[in-house]
């Protein structure tokens, strides 16, 4: 039998807290779950520093990962035999399921910011390099890794099967909407996705939804809108990714200047040469950051010595609201008062912007990238969702940005208190 | 501090008018890759790579009132036209002669059509692959595009020229 269609003798399962099980019985799924890069997102938390303000927030990017593919392997189930829906698509769409997160590294974000990475990038080239997942990969045809590359890169012809992974209405936010609530404690995030599966349709080149299904699409759209806000956007979680963020600008702005580490941080060397290899970067997860972290705890350096101490022992920094037009002038103010009383603003004194578009459509005519969900009548034509949910045209095309502004509160209230510049930064600060 | 917005609003200062959403968005994503700092990160779309960042940032920048967002009714299609205003021009201020000057790169794209720059981005961001690769992924993901061979020869002369401007 071809290693494509080969099954395991029986069918193995993971227990899950959010879909109560996870069924393997494809060889090629149970051998990709085993390889080192797989294996390696279960050092990588799904939420970064979330578990600062959400003591839960501790699952996996393997978690997630796993989820997806549960979802996507129903979905799947649900449209055998179904017109537009091709069986020779399966396994190529599982497998992306699986993988379409393999290139994340540590804190993500941070990360990407500071060296320049893009973990997309780090996908394409795990799944077409000289790894386990390419070699798995291979042993079902030679072009199958360029192949689940292009669907998880969005790049892929049958956009049906992209539409599955990455859209509006997509296996990854079905599952992290899901689980990021069950792990954060929160309330929201959950809707009836078994409801959703059911009616979901593929079409020529998108997956649809029943009109009867609208109302479980409408609490899928307002669970990630309070989700954005209430979780992800969170700012105490802002304000331990603003402090990771700078700990990787001080060691690489420090290895920069011939700084002498005490410890040589081998891991980071490529990311501050900005030549990283796909073998560094496999290399790379919260473990070995967390490693450094502690190892930078003894460094000569106060920078990057407080800056560590504070992310590991929880000590953040506080916050204010601020609006960029009106503050700018305090900005530059604040920026030379800090300098004048000893703290460095590039390192303590840091804005952060957080936007987001709940859902988005267009209108015939309109220039917008964002495929909208559809809905499919009963006489089998389509019609966009906002234009038949007044709860989805409530909140459609609405961007909403916050900005704060960061700081170390603990310092300057450790300044003189008859100093003018204290007095001057406390006046703008909290006026 | 804001480097992100600022470097926005340089753009907007320098191209003095942009026409079409698509063509901003191909226009910076055309210029990152000419090596201008741009942060907003893009993924591919249904038109090619498309910056979700860049669009909330552009938003905030309106509903800041440091860039004017017009929106005209073409009557078959809505056009949106982005220009600087007063505020955005002052708020540059503090930003002097902190980013590259770009400016003939941006003459060379202000003059071409959005189809154009949704052609050259789409192959800009197939860079990596041997330039018949290239053309046929075009084919496949810009199908109902249907760009024609002699608008292909176009694109790789302008990404020739416009790597000459590369910063």
């Amino acid at each position: 039998m071809a290693y494509r269609d080969e099954k395991l003798d029986e069918e193995k399962v993971f227990k899950d807290p959010v879909h109560r099980y996870v069924h393997v019985r494809d060889r090629v799924i149970w051998d990709l779950i085993a390889t080192p890069e797989f294996q390696r997102l279960r050092r990588i938390k799904q939420l970064g520093t979330s578990y600062m303000t959400f003591h839960g927030a501790e699952h996996s990017r393997f978690n997630h990962s796993l989820g997806v593919y549960e979802i996507v392997r129903r979905i799947v189930n649900n449209f055998e035999n179904r017109k537009n829906w091709k069986k020779e698509q399966r396994l190529l769409l599982l497998c992306a399921a699986l993988l379409h997160d393999l290139g994340h590294g540590p804190y993500s974000h941070s990360f990407e910011k500071v060296f320049g990475l893009d973990h997309e990038e780090f996908t394409r080239k795990i799944i077409l390099g000289n790894t386990g997942v390419n070699h798995v990969l291979r042993k079902v045809s030679a072009s199958f890794p360029k192949k689940v590359a292009e669907v998880i890169n969005k790049t892929y012809g049958d956009k049906l099967i992209v539409s599955i992974i990455s859209s509006q209405i997509d296996a990854d936010r079905m599952d992290y909407l899901q689980r990021d609530a069950y792990f954060t404690g929160v309330s929201y995030g959950h809707f009836d996705m078994e409801r959703i599966l059911r009616v979901m349709r593929p079409r020529e080149d998108q997956v649809v939804i029943k009109e009867s299904g609208m109302h479980a699409v409408e609490d899928y759209i307002m669970s990630r809108y309070q989700m954005y806000w209430q979780v992800y956007f969170h700012p105490v979680t802002r304000s331990a990714e603003v402090i990771l963020t700078k700990i990787l600008h001080r060691a690489k702005a420090l290895y920069k200047s011939d700084y002498t580490f005490k410890l040589r941080p081998q891991h980071f060397i490529s990311l501050f040469d900005e030549n990283v290899t796909l073998e560094d970067y496999i290399r790379l997860d919260e473990n070995v950051t967390s490693f450094y972290f502690q190892a930078w705890l003894e460094e000569d350096d106060d920078i990057l010595r407080d800056l560590c101490e504070r992310f590991l022992n929880r000590r953040l920094f506080k916050y204010i609201e601020f609006n960029p037009l009106l503050h700018v002038k305090e900005m530059v103010e604040l920026s030379r008062l800090f300098s004048e009383v000893g703290i460095d603003p590039e390192y303590y004194l840091i804005d952060d912007s957080s936007s987001d578009l709940p859902y988005d459509f267009y209108r015939p005519g309109e220039e917008e990238e964002r495929l909208p969900i559809h809905l499919q009548l009963p006489n089998g034509k389509l019609k966009e969702l906002s234009r038949q949910s007044d709860i989805v045209e409530a909140i459609s095309g609405k961007k909403r940005t916050d900005h704060k502004l960061y700081f170390p509160q603990d310092i300057l209230e450790a300044l003189p208190d008859d100093s003018q510049q204290k007095q001057r930064i406390y006046d703008i600060l909290f006026q | 501090m804001l480097a992100n917005h600022a470097n926005l609003l340089q753009f907007f200062s320098s191209v003095e008018e942009v026409v079409g959403r698509k063509k901003l968005q191909k226009m910076i994503y055309i210029l990152k890759k000419n090596g201008i700092p741009f942060g907003e990160k893009y993924e591919f779309h249904l038109f090619g790579p498309y910056s979700e960042e860049l669009s909330l940032r552009v938003d905030e920048l309106s509903n800041l009132g440091l860039i004017k967002e017009t929106k005209e009714d073409k009557s078959s299609y809505f056009q949106y036209r982005y220009t600087i205003t007063e505020e955005g021009q002052q708020f540059l201020t503090h930003y002097d002669n902190q980013f590259p000057d770009y400016q003939e790169a941006i003459r060379l794209l202000k003059e071409k059509s959005s189809r154009f720059l949704e052609l050259v981005s789409t192959m800009l961001y197939f860079e990596e692959l041997p330039q018949e690769e290239v053309e046929d992924k075009v084919r496949t993901v810009k199908k109902k595009q249907n760009y024609t061979d002699e608008e292909m020869t176009q694109a790789w002369e302008f990404i020739s020229s416009l790597k000459k401007q590369q910063v």
